[in-house]
């Protein structure tokens, strides 16, 4: 599994600007923003020199541990800028746990320790001076059950830009958000009502706007779709299709004609027997086509072809 | 399981025995019916002296209020010996010591409310929960006494003169007295009073809020008070404003603390330092030693108003939380 | 150009380091004062826990003594402990019994339609001023007949039902499901099924109930004080017919008197009844656990 053997579509940046895959800037003059830390921004600026850079993120032996028990062991992987990732695996075989590793979302769970290396830009996600709140300021998610806030439609996509302080051209920047949704139209005449009244796929893709209204850098899906009806299933799957490429997408799912529809690569966990108790590892990870039509491994084969769970 | 028979096989000696006797059934059936009358007729019991009380006090106020009607509320001078009862001081007063009581006390209460439900660890909170429950059993005559003996005197010495020198442009920091016993000090003894009900109340709402809410703004990069502010205190508006009014309900209603603390004056005044009165603790005060009839009946008059009072904001706090919220009052 | 359109200075570079950019230092600022704040209220109430146990207990250890305690009126309490152990006790017995059915009615008969009154009358009972059911009782059977203990227990009866009721029921509503379907499945009558199946499954929840009711009703003032005020404190009154002396009316009134040595003697009195109020609290969260520990099982 090489990757170099990707065909690469120039990336838009953030800026606009398209740009070579394997160009990341380095900066090298001290951030403005950790003159305090001179020692993080020494330890960040060094890892840069060795990250393959079109990898947004690194998985290097992840292991998770809830209390004593281990739920995820091994887990080696790089998920491409731009590109979407699907994680497929039958139930408990740790590819929501392992996605919810990649913007830390897991800290709050009791018992939560991780052990290898996950790293974003080269930056090791669990390293002493990360803050959290800044990881998931990039890195946004969208959870399994479309959870709208108890607030107006508007005020769901405008709150976390209000708290970023993007106050200026906020409604523009709602109504932007909403339309990458694909839910302006649905909604315009009625931004002031409660986003509880939404149907369920108004809800998920309403969910989906505020994660992009702050432009995050990656954008984190646990399994979209799964408590929508296959209408809205089809309007989420061809919202990722029209996201593709502006973000990151690294997506988890049960169904795997989702995974073969909506990704570009797409890696498969399953459960292992290590010891005594099954845990859950990644057993391949190559584009989709290959997974799904190739696969190298037999368990892959076993399950894409509906012999197992 | 000493004080308990397993249950399964409880049930299957019943049931065995159950199959054989048709008398046996009759005596079921007369079982039955006759536990559900003995259950009904507690409940019934219940209304039933909810509506004696409100009888038995009307009743009682009934002279006072063809004498005086509506105007008692608006009549200031209390004065016994000359047979003139009005009910604008103490009303004021109770007003007064019962807001400032859910001024201080609301904040504080949800502020413990939101420590111990979203910021603490389970070890800590296991700690200050019960402790802050503790708070709400003292008994209110200790803490009335506490309040004359403790508390009066560092306010008059101390906080009072502070309040008075810095914001003494406004009516209500006036002149100190000479004592503690004042309408500010009835005013703390309730925040205090209040302020576990709330908390604990906040605590539990807050720790209903769904993970998943809390999970959504986190995950939009949102600092722990940015999550709170924006999805947990609205998600339970309802169920706070129903712990505030069960709060008020409280500070409106507590008679003995207040009495022992407030100095006991009937007059209309809006300066917290000076002595006053409430309505509970006029009447718990002065019940006893009634002069005449209409003072005695001017007092039901004052119980009356408060039993109004007190339906009114259990049956409010009752509504929001039927109307705005599910079960614990939490909107979601 | 960006989506949104934004200059380029305010641009998010994902490959910074993962420290905080843009406003996030001020926000995380104003979110530790916010959180300092709530911190600084936990303690506050604490510390007035504290200060007022300590007051309590640091002069009222002054008054304690073996006379104190077995002795009446003027050298000692004994009287007041046993007349509010007898008045509640003779409240408990009553309410006990109203509350525990009023529960069994809400869980087991009142279905949807009786539910919501029934609980509405009980918050109504809870949430009234117990100034009001001391005037009430007095209306009804003081103003007439006089003083007695007994009607004080009554009155402390009323503000104890509430209480039960709302503890039962919550026990109740833990009754795991299966255990009453299997007793229906098995063709139990119904009664048969409450009697010894559900109520003794609630025993401990409902003895917690009890015993916080037993707690709360042990301070009450107002009542005692409009109901039955009149008691010297000399002798142990038994019978319950007569005025009883009892704890919260003597420290009532002590703290109306300006006189050092019967203020003494209320935080004396304070401090037994704090001392009993805090055992009983304490007593029923360990008996909840412990019933709580039983039926998860």
């Amino acid at each position: 599994m090489s990757i170099d053997d990707q065909t690469f579509r120039p990336q838009p940046t953030p800026n606009g600007r398209a740009q070579a895959p394997g160009r990341v800037r380095i900066r090298t003059e001290p951030l403005p923003g950790v003159i305090g830390s001179p020692a993080a921004t020494e330890s960040a600026t060094e890892s840069h020199v060795h990250v393959a850079p079109e990898a947004v993120f690194e998985a290097d032996g992840v292991g998770i541990f809830y209390g004593k028990k281990q739920a995820l062991i091994d887990v080696t992987m790089r998920i491409r800028r731009g590109q979407v990732t699907a994680l497929i695996g039958p139930s408990g075989c740790g590819k929501t746990t392992f996605l919810r590793s990649l913007n830390r979302m897991n800290d709050s769970i009791g018992g939560f320790r991780i052990e290898g290396q996950v790293r974003y830009h080269g930056h090791d996600i669990y390293g002493s001076n990360v803050d959290t709140v800044e990881v998931r300021r990039r890195i946004g998610m969208v959870f399994q059950k479309p959870n709208p806030f108890p607030k107006s439609i508007y005020d769901n996509v405008a709150w976390a830009p209000k708290n970023l302080g993007m106050r200026r051209g906020l409604s523009e920047r709602v109504e932007k958000a909403l339309r990458g949704a694909a839910l302006w139209d649905e909604v315009k005449d009625r931004l002031k009502d409660s986003a509880l009244g939404l149907s369920g796929g108004q809800q998920q893709r309403l969910c989906i706007a505020r994660a992009i209204a702050i432009e995050p850098d990656v954008l984190l899906l646990d399994e979209p779709a799964s408590a929508l009806d296959p209408i809205a299933t089809g309007a989420i799957e061809d919202l990722i299709h029209s996201l593709k490429g502006r973000f990151t997408i690294v997506i988890v799912t049960h169904n795997m004609q989702q995974a073969a529809r909506v990704a570009d690569r797409t890696a498969f966990f399953s459960l292992e027997t290590r010891g005594e108790r099954p845990i859950g590892t990644l057993i391949e990870f190559d584009e989709t086509e290959k997974i799904f039509g190739a696969p190298r491994d037999p368990r892959t084969r076993d399950y894409v072809t509906g012999r197992f769970g | 399981m000493s004080a308990t028979p397993p249950a399964g096989t409880a049930s299957l000696k019943l049931a065995r025995s159950n199959r054989q006797s048709p008398a046996r059934k009759r005596a079921d059936r007369f079982g039955d019916l006759a536990l559900f009358l003995v259950c009904a007729a507690a409940a019934l019991l219940a209304l039933l002296v909810i509506v004696l009380i409100a009888k038995e006090v009307i009743e009682g106020a009934q002279p006072a209020i063809s004498k005086f009607g509506l105007s008692f509320v608006t009549n200031t001078e209390w004065a016994p010996p000359l047979e003139k009862f009005g009910g604008e001081g103490v009303i004021l007063g109770t007003l007064i010591t019962s807001a400032m009581a859910l001024a201080i006390g609301a904040p504080v209460a949800i502020s413990i409310g939101i420590f111990l439900a979203l910021l603490a660890p389970a070890s800590v909170r296991n700690v200050i929960s019960p402790l802050v429950e503790m708070l709400a059993a003292i008994p209110s005559v200790i803490l009335g006494f506490w309040g004359l003996l403790i508390l009066g005197p560092v306010l008059v010495s101390t906080i009072e003169p502070f309040l008075h020198s810095t914001f003494g442009f406004i009516p209500l920091f006036g002149e100190p007295q000479t004592t503690g016993n004042s309408v500010f000090n009835a005013g703390l003894i309730l925040t205090i009073m209040v302020i576990p009900i709330i908390a604990s109340v906040s605590r539990d709402l807050f720790m209903a809020v769904p993970r998943e809410l809390q999970d959504g703004a986190a995950a939009l990069g949102s600092t722990r008070w940015e999550v709170i502010r924006g999805v947990v205190l609205p998600s339970t508006v309802s169920g706070m404003t129903a712990a505030c009014l069960l709060g008020l309900g409280r500070a409106l209603g507590e008679a003995i603390a207040v009495a022992q603390v407030i100095g006991g004056a009937t007059e209309s005044h809006l300066s917290l330092f000076r002595p006053g009165g409430t309505m509970a603790s006029l009447i718990a005060l002065q019940f006893n030693s009634a002069v005449s009839q209409l003072h005695t009946s001017s007092l039901y008059y004052l119980a009356a108003l408060l039993l109004v009072i007190g339906i009114a904001s259990n049956l409010l706090a009752s509504w929001i939380g039927q109307r705005f919220g599910g079960a614990g009052g939490v909107m979601r | 150009m960006s989506v949104f359109g934004r200059p380029a200075d305010e641009e998010l570079d994902p490959t910074r380091p993962l420290v905080p950019t843009g406003n996030l230092r001020r926000r995380h600022a104003v979110s530790r004062i916010v959180q300092a704040l709530a911190i600084a209220a936990a303690l506050g109430a604490v510390a007035v826990l504290v200060i007022v146990i300590w007051a309590v207990v640091s002069h009222g250890a002054k008054a304690i003594s073996w006379e104190f305690l077995t002795s009446g009126y003027p050298n000692g309490v004994a009287p007041y402990i046993v007349g509010t152990a007898e008045i509640v006790a003779i409240a408990t017995l009553m309410a006990m019994p109203v509350g525990v059915l009023i529960a069994l009615f809400l869980s087991e008969y009142a279905g949807r339609r009786w539910t919501r009154p029934v609980q509405l009358v009980l918050d109504v009972m809870n949430g009234l001023p117990s100034i009001i059911i001391a005037v009430f009782i007095f209306a009804l059977l003081v103003a007439h007949q006089g003083q007695s203990g007994f009607k004080a227990s009554i009155a402390l009866a009323i503000i104890e039902v509430p209480l039960i009721a709302r503890g039962t029921q919550e026990v109740l509503n833990l009754v795991p499901g299966h255990q009453r379907e299997a007793a229906d499945a098995l063709g139990v009558a119904r009664w048969r099924s409450i009697l010894t199946i559900i109520l003794p499954a609630a025993s401990g929840g409902i003895v917690t109930a009890t015993l916080l009711s037993v707690a709360r009703a042990a301070g009450e003032t107002a009542p005692v004080l409009l109901i039955n005020s009149l008691a010297k404190g000399d002798t142990i009154q038994l019978n319950p017919f007569q005025e009883i002396p009892n704890v919260p009316v003597r420290i009532f009134q002590l703290s109306e008197e300006a006189n050092p040595e019967g203020f003494t003697e209320a935080w004396g009195l304070s401090l037994i009844l704090i001392a009993i109020i805090l055992a009983l609290g304490l007593s029923s969260r360990a008996l909840l656990n412990r019933s709580k520990r039983k039926m998860s099982r």
